[in-house]
């Protein structure tokens, strides 16, 4: 594992604030753009791991495992979160026939 | 074994996760997801996070994708039935995107975090370390997400579930 972890020796905390910065990014305009809901799901997931890549990040920057066992929490509160989710859009799907979230504007005035 | 390493790992991160959004098939979309993660996994590694590596590498690659997949080949979506949406809120939601990039980044350069990541203790990400602080320090969260995985479950079950015809 030496060697391993030599990799990211000199790696400077910004360009990972930047990595994660545009992963988080790209989440948020797959929200935007995309109609099916399961991608606007898997979008939300990247946005997800995007959060988990910087808490590590930081967590090792700070050498405190706290970050670390907060990652591991957001882990399970998305693996919660997903079955829900995925349970409300077969629920969708079963009254209107598609997953589109353009169907879904009743409260749009 | 360089520092460069991070660098193609971070660029696939990106690639995929730029797949993931445009491609217009929802199961590829799912596939490149994978994808996505497992470079997730390799920049845990790298930042000797073995136990979250671990973790990412199951709960994502294995349960999440798979009920992803799963819902996605039950609903049977045939190709072309969910539009997309008009080019004018496609040019829109990425200009959106790309102002939130440039906030974000212009404020990461004011913090000026600039100095090199170092791991000062090896054993940081183990298993046993991380074990330490969780049954200590957060012994109450855990067992709360226990209540929330079940409640999760208990939900899940009760949205999914065909309603009986009330007589």
């Amino acid at each position: 594992m030496e060697n391993v972890t030599q990799a990211i020796q000199g790696v400077p905390l910004n360009h990972y604030i930047l990595l994660c910065t545009i992963i988080f990014s790209i989440g948020v305009i797959g929200v935007l753009i995309r109609r099916n809901a399961i991608v606007i799901f898997m979008s939300i997931e990247l946005m997800l791991n995007a959060v988990n890549l910087l808490l590590t990040a930081f967590s090792v920057q700070h050498n405190d495992p706290s970050g670390q066992v907060f990652v591991f929490f957001i882990m399970a509160l998305a693996a919660a979160e997903v079955a829900v989710g995925l349970a409300i859009i077969v629920m969708i799907f079963r009254n209107t026939n598609s997953t589109d979230v353009n169907i879904l504007n009743k409260l749009k005035w | 074994m360089s520092i460069s390493l991070f660098y193609f790992v971070a660029f696939l991160s990106i690639f995929f996760a730029l797949l993931v959004i445009f491609a217009k098939n929802p199961v590829h979309s799912v596939l490149y997801l994978i994808v996505t993660f497992f470079t997730f996994t390799i920049h845990y590694i790298l930042l000797n996070a073995q136990f979250l590596a671990i973790v990412n590498f199951i709960v994502y690659m294995g349960a999440i994708m798979v009920l992803f997949l799963f819902v996605l080949m039950l609903l049977n979506l045939n190709e072309g039935s969910i539009g997309s949406k008009s080019n004018l809120i496609k040019i829109i939601g990425v200009i959106a995107g790309m102002c939130l990039i440039i906030t974000l980044v212009g404020s990461a350069r004011v913090l000026n975090a600039s100095e090199p990541l170092v791991l000062q203790t090896q054993d940081l990400g183990l298993v046993k370390n991380l074990g330490k602080v969780l049954f200590s320090k957060f012994l109450l969260p855990f067992e709360v997400s226990s209540i929330l995985l079940l409640s999760a479950m208990v939900g899940a079950v009760l949205l999914a579930k065909k309603e009986i015809k009330q007589v």
